[in-house]
């Protein structure tokens, strides 16, 4: 079958015969596992046991929280012993919710079940069953593998891709795996097939370093139709978008995914654990690792579980921390640094490195950039790392971006060329970094600024409405005046506001010497009617102001209201003191 | 008419000219009020590139009105929460060569920050509502108050009006999610054995 071959690319030492010279073994069962609530892409599992409660082999210990999120299972029977912050396999090394299990030793499983007939069950149910089965895509980056088994019906998918390459030097977990375990996998391939659809090409893509796989895969894929596709070995092939262009000559347009093309692209040992899940009904609780590196005496693959410490690997594969240069999770060119061997194997640990000085010395220091172009002739998605890392070190974001850094797939063949030793990759990673820091902090400032333009306009419209009750009252007191004026009393005050009331005061009080007495009881009556009319608008005021006020504001309309009440009090007074007056007069 | 004109080509280049001068005035003179750009650009474009605590330490209150002062030619160095990335990018935007932060508006911090109440010492007297300008706290009159930490941008205000000094600026926790590779070291120990701990 034809293939395609991919720009750039290294032939770096593959120094995988030492790890297969063995079967895959099985590690002594570990006191305690640790097991991360975030082993996948997407949201953390939200932990459904408790501390001190005991738990069987398989039993969910952690729910999906979300679409993109994946459940967690007990790798082995025992109690829940902690479930907290712990060191985790992770490049920062920092902590991260874990869920420990202290062993019983019994390693006793729950009750478990497959589907019976999985060539009639329904697609649907087949990927509910491997979304609860916790699997996620084993081959690094940890993508829910339910998510990408259901594209959607806008997206027919013709073409399922194996990714079989394990392009990486000294990992062999699924070299090993697919020697041992040929039908299963076939048998995985085939669910995965049944559930997409029955998809007209299937393919397993594979390197032409693995004879031995090769050979044990043919007699499973005939008549299936599924086709074993072996290319020239090429550090990085294995990526999916270097796969599928490897096998079929098509590109995957940049931040598009395979299924935009009618592509899935599925990891070997992901389809071993599919055939797990639906056939044998047993959740994703141990995956094949590599152990492997000079400073190990034993180098093999182990099935390893879920949670299992690197140290308790370390310690039973003949580790000498003195010759160990670093304890590498992952492989030599894409992997990390540990900070710490108590970290766990998770989900997507193909491989535990411990390398010797001699293998992996420590980082040469990297010298000025002699602009060789080195880095751009081995870049397999044809970008400009040279150009690149000036922007980077610049810090220029937008240059970067247009220099399409996001398609970067950090696979390292641009440092392992150089050399002046520039560790390129890191630059990338921490433009990125930065990149994506630079856009979340965006978002959070537009919605400050969201938020800050709908303060002032809320701040605006309280002022607008508080003028407005203001306006209006001016207006009913003018008119309420005006009235007034209209009446015979035509001395009484014809403006508004207080000053005017102290002269229509001042001129009642001079009118009143001259006016009948008749007219000056008149006058009395009105004013206690106009006090009654203010005490009521001062309390209805207070009421309204009950709530969302401060004390202050309350303090000054409660003294208004009183107010109010001395001045009724007073006119009352006054006219109580005329009659009398009056009566008095006339009785002379 | 016309053949008097053209007896006088001087006459006829010069109405000609005047001619489209008028037209073509008149036809800027449409778009530049037909299309007409609301607003200042420039301000929005400023104020895009501004952090937007809202935090006032520029002298003005708020990230808008200092966006404008800055179009019209205020200085571009006086943002501390923004710090030297943003004056960078205005400068930039704006061309011009990019000052230092001006300590005097204060200094640019490392981490972020949000405001937390300790609820217990709240007395409820909602005068952090009313100073903060995103309205982020939540609470009533003679009630606990507490911070919308998602909502908070960091900017102090609300500090300083407690009359019982129950809130802290507590800086946020990197989480595992928000971390990022940090630079590659500068090459300052050029041998590489120098480096690897003392045996």
């Amino acid at each position: 079958m034809r293939t395609w071959i991919t720009p750039g690319g290294v032939h770096p030492p593959e120094n995988k015969h030492q790890s297969v010279t063995m079967p895959i073994g099985t590690l002594p069962l570990p006191e305690k596992l640790l097991i991360p609530l975030s082993q996948h892409i997407g949201t953390p599992a939200v932990p459904c046991v408790e501390v001190g409660k005991k738990v069987l082999k398989g039993q969910k210990i952690a729910e999906a929280s979300g679409p993109l999120s994946v459940p967690i299972h007990a790798p082995t029977s025992g109690t829940i012993s902690a479930i907290e912050h712990r060191p985790i396999a992770h490049s920062s090394g920092m902590l991260a919710p874990c869920i420990e299990i202290t062993s019983d030793g019994r390693d006793k499983w729950k009750k478990h079940e497959g589907f019976k007939d999985v060539e009639n069950a329904t697609p649907a149910a087949l990927v509910k069953a491997i979304g609860d089965a916790g699997i996620a895509g084993m081959g690094g980056a940890g993508f829910p593998s339910a998510v990408k088994l259901s594209p959607g019906y806008q997206r027919p998918i013709h073409t399922l891709i194996i990714n079989a390459t394990e392009c990486e030097p000294y990992i062999t977990a699924d070299d090993s795996a697919i020697r041992e375990r040929a039908a299963e996998i076939i048998e995985g391939i085939g669910i995965l097939s049944h559930i997409l659809g029955n998809p007209s090409n299937i393919m397993i893509g594979i390197e032409d370093n693995k004879p031995e796989a090769i050979a044990a895969l043919e007699p499973h894929v005939e008549d299936t139709g599924i086709s074993v596709v072996s290319f020239p070995t090429k550090y990085p092939s294995g990526g999916e978008k270097q796969l599928i262009y490897i096998l079929t000559g098509k590109e995957i347009p940049s931040g598009d995914l395979p299924a935009d093309i009618g592509m899935v692209c599925v990891n070997i040992g992901t389809t071993y654990a599919v055939k797990r899940a639906i056939v044998d009904g047993e959740p994703l609780i141990s995956r094949v690792t590599t152990m492997t590196g000079d400073a190990c005496g034993i180098n093999r693959n182990y099935e390893t579980l879920i949670g299992t410490p690197v140290s308790h690997m370390l310690a039973n594969s003949e580790f000498n921390e003195e010759t160990c240069s670093r304890l590498v999770m992952g492989g030599p060119m894409m992997g990390f640094s540990l900070t710490s061997s108590d970290v766990p194997i998770v989900k997507t640990t193909n491989c535990i490195l411990a390398p010797s000085y001699d293998e992996i010395p420590d980082d040469e220091p990297a010298q000025p950039c002699i602009r060789c172009g080195m880095c751009a002739e081995a870049c397999p998605v044809s970008l400009l790392p040279q150009q690149l890392f000036w922007y980077s070190q610049a810090d220029d974001h937008e240059r970067l971006e247009a220099h399409n850094l996001f398609d970067c797939i950090e696979c390292g063949a641009c440092s392992y060329v150089c050399p002046s030793n520039i560790p390129l990759v890191q630059h990338y990673r921490h433009s990125k970094g930065e990149i994506q820091k630079a856009r979340a902090e965006k978002v959070r400032s537009d919605h400050a600024r969201e938020r800050f333009e709908f303060h002032q306009q809320r701040i605006e419209q309280a002022e607008k409405n508080k003028e407005a009750k203001r306006t209006a009252r001016r207006e009913a007191a003018e008119k309420a005046k005006a009235k007034a004026a209209a009446s015979p009393e035509k001395s009484a005050s014809t403006a508004g506001g207080g000053a005017a009331d102290i002269i229509a005061a001042a001129q009642a009080r001079a009118a009143a010497k001259k006016v009948s007495p008749e007219q000056q009881q008149a006058k009395f009556e009105r004013s206690i009617a106009g006090a009654e009319m203010r005490l009521q608008m001062a309390e209805e005021k207070l009421a309204d102001a009950g709530e969302g006020h401060s004390d202050e504001q309350k303090n000054i309309l409660t003294a208004a209201v009183e107010g109010a009440r001395q001045k009724l009090e007073q006119a009352k007074g006054r006219l109580a003191e005329h009659i009398k007056q009056h009566n008095g007069e006339q009785v002379d | 008419m016309i053949d008097a004109i053209a007896q006088q080509p001087i006459l006829a280049a010069l109405i000609a000219l005047v001619g489209l001068g008028i037209l073509f005035g008149a036809l800027l003179g449409f778009a530049a009020e037909k299309f007409k750009v609301e607003g200042d650009p420039i301000v929005e474009q400023i104020d895009e590139l501004l952090p937007q605590t809202q935090c006032g330490q520029c002298g003005f209150p708020g990230c808008k009105p200092y966006a404008e002062s800055i179009a019209s030619g205020d200085a571009i160095n006086k943002c501390p929460p923004g710090g030297q990335a943003t004056i960078n990018a205005i400068a930039n935007l704006l061309d011009v060569p990019a000052p230092e932060l001006d300590a005097e508006h204060g200094e640019e911090a490392d981490v972020r920050t949000v405001a937390y109440i300790r609820e217990d010492e709240c007395i409820g007297c909602t005068k952090c509502i009313q100073a903060c300008p995103v309205d982020a706290i939540l609470g009533a009159a003679k009630l606990m108050h507490t911070v919308i930490a998602d909502e908070c941008t960091g900017c102090d205000l609300c500090v300083e009006p407690c009359p019982v000094d129950c809130i802290d600026m507590l800086p946020v926790e990197e989480t595992i999610k928000e971390w990022h590779w940090p630079a590659p070291p500068t090459t300052a120990d050029l041998i590489a054995s120098d480096r690897r701990p003392a045996a």
